[in-house]
């Protein structure tokens, strides 16, 4: 019992990844400063954002919505994306093996995030935070059927096992998925879901600062947005983390791998945020085309190439 | 200094607020925010909802509609809120502090902080002013 809470609140769960997941974003928001010819924000600048919504700044509650719905949202986020965190993260630190079949349960856990959002947001009761809800609605809609697409063909690839330990394992002896041409496909797939799940600029459409005013998120303010903040950081820890576990080979923590486990983050992250900064933000019906059509197009593809073994 | 005030004085987040503006003082308080001066060094942020603000920048002469309007975004920001006056209009009044419309400079309507003035003030100058009010 001692044990499982340890994993879960300590290492590698919820203290772990949002420790990892905030250098992530400062390390998002230096790169985007670099691309931009700027100098960016000191190092510890996510941590200063995080007290300070949740020591420093005032809690507002919605006159017109729901309170209690409103307050619960945040912490079903930060619950959701601890729970997929660990679930990723035992497998692939090594630390045990999890159990057969946990690949669908992040699968499902890993929607949480985005789920609890739109209900926060349609509970604060702001015409805007509804417009925010239902775009999000319509981009896990879009989503979701090529991110199950993707897992199906990983599925495929590692001898249809769905235990992420025995994937992981796999590719340390068969070499790693994105080293074939189906695995490549897979990859770029997998990169575009990812922005989506964690709604960067191209699929921004729910948040979008200048056009809705953080949409899903305008109502929050304090503590609920300290922890939607940390619900984000762990997010984009976890999604690169699951991305290397399913096509990269995981990670190895022996001497000189260290440094080549850590890049191989870095570079995920890397992609995410040049995606992210050379590329305006698309209406919703071109997001909605993209995914249901090409995304879906090129991820059965990738099945199909990889069932005759390329 | 405790913990707390250090996290808030490292993270301002921004609100821009234009009154009636000649948008001579927006254009500039958007100059901070690009590559030459760059605000984000400090952690600072433009951000869209008051929800989320730290500090109200306050620009352009408050009329009788802008003033109304001021006071509800000064009740909706969470608090601890700063109010920064920027450019003549927004400290006080400048050329149209005895215009019929004219409903007194912002330190009537609300408390301010800060005045940078200037019509409009360089993006020195504002630069100059959240340093002052970082050490304050």
């Amino acid at each position: 019992m001692a044990e499982q809470l340890f994993y879960f609140l300590i290492f590698p769960g919820l203290l772990f990844a949002a420790v990892v997941g905030a250098f992530l974003s400062y390390y998002d928001r230096k790169i985007t400063a670099w691309v931009q010819f700027r100098k960016g924000p000191p190092l510890f600048q996510p941590f200063y954002d995080f007290f300070k919504l949740l020591l420093v700044k005032e809690t507002i509650l919605p006159k017109y919505g729901s309170k209690g719905v409103f307050l619960a949202a945040p912490i079903f986020a930060v619950f959701g994306a601890t729970a997929a965190g660990v679930f990723i993260l035992l497998p692939l630190l090594g630390i045990e093996t999890g159990f057969n079949g946990d690949i669908i349960v992040i699968f499902y856990l890993l929607t949480i995030p985005s789920l609890t959002y739109i209900i926060g947001s349609l509970a604060s009761g702001n015409p805007l935070a509804a417009v925010g809800g239902s775009r999000e609605m319509k981009l896990i809609l879009a989503y979701e059927l090529t991110f199950l697409l993707v897992l199906a063909g990983i599925i495929q690839k590692a001898g249809m096992t769905i235990s992420l330990n025995e994937i992981i394992s796999f590719q340390t002896i068969n070499g790693a998925f994105a080293g074939s041409i189906s695995g490549i496909i897979l990859f770029i797939v997998f990169i575009f879901c990812i922005q989506a799940k964690l709604a960067l600029v191209p699929f921004d459409m729910p948040e979008a600062e200048t056009e809705i005013n953080h949409g899903i998120m305008i109502e929050y303010s304090g503590t609920p947005y300290a922890l939607v903040k940390l619900a984000k950081y762990i997010m984009l820890f976890i999604l690169p983390a699951f991305l290397i576990s399913l096509l990269w080979g995981g990670l190895n923590f022996e001497g000189i791998h260290i440094l080549w486990s850590v890049l191989k983050i870095l570079f995920v992250v890397l992609l995410l945020t040049l995606i992210r900064n050379t590329n305006p933000r698309v209406k919703i019906k071109q997001a909605l085309r993209f995914f249901i059509l090409w995304m879906n197009l090129l991820a059965i593809l990738a099945i199909v190439l990889s069932y005759f073994g390329y | 200094m405790g913990f707390k005030e250090h996290c808030f004085k490292k993270s301002l987040w921004l609100f821009h607020f234009a009154g009636a503006s000649c948008n001579n003082c927006d254009i500039e308080i958007l100059d901070c925010l690009t590559p030459r001066y760059d605000v984000e060094r400090f952690g600072m942020l433009l951000v869209g909802s008051i929800r989320h603000a730290d500090v109200l920048l306050v620009n352009g002469s408050i009329n009788q509609r802008d003033k109304s309007r001021l006071l509800e975004l000064y009740e909706q920001a969470p608090k601890p809120i700063l109010v920064v006056a920027i450019g003549a209009c927004g400290c006080t009044g400048g050329i149209f502090a005895e215009g019929n419309t004219f409903a007194g400079p912002v330190d009537k309507i609300i408390p301010v902080d800060a005045y940078i003035p200037g019509c409009p003030p360089k993006p020195e100058a504002i630069l100059a002013g959240v340093v002052k009010l970082l050490n304050k």
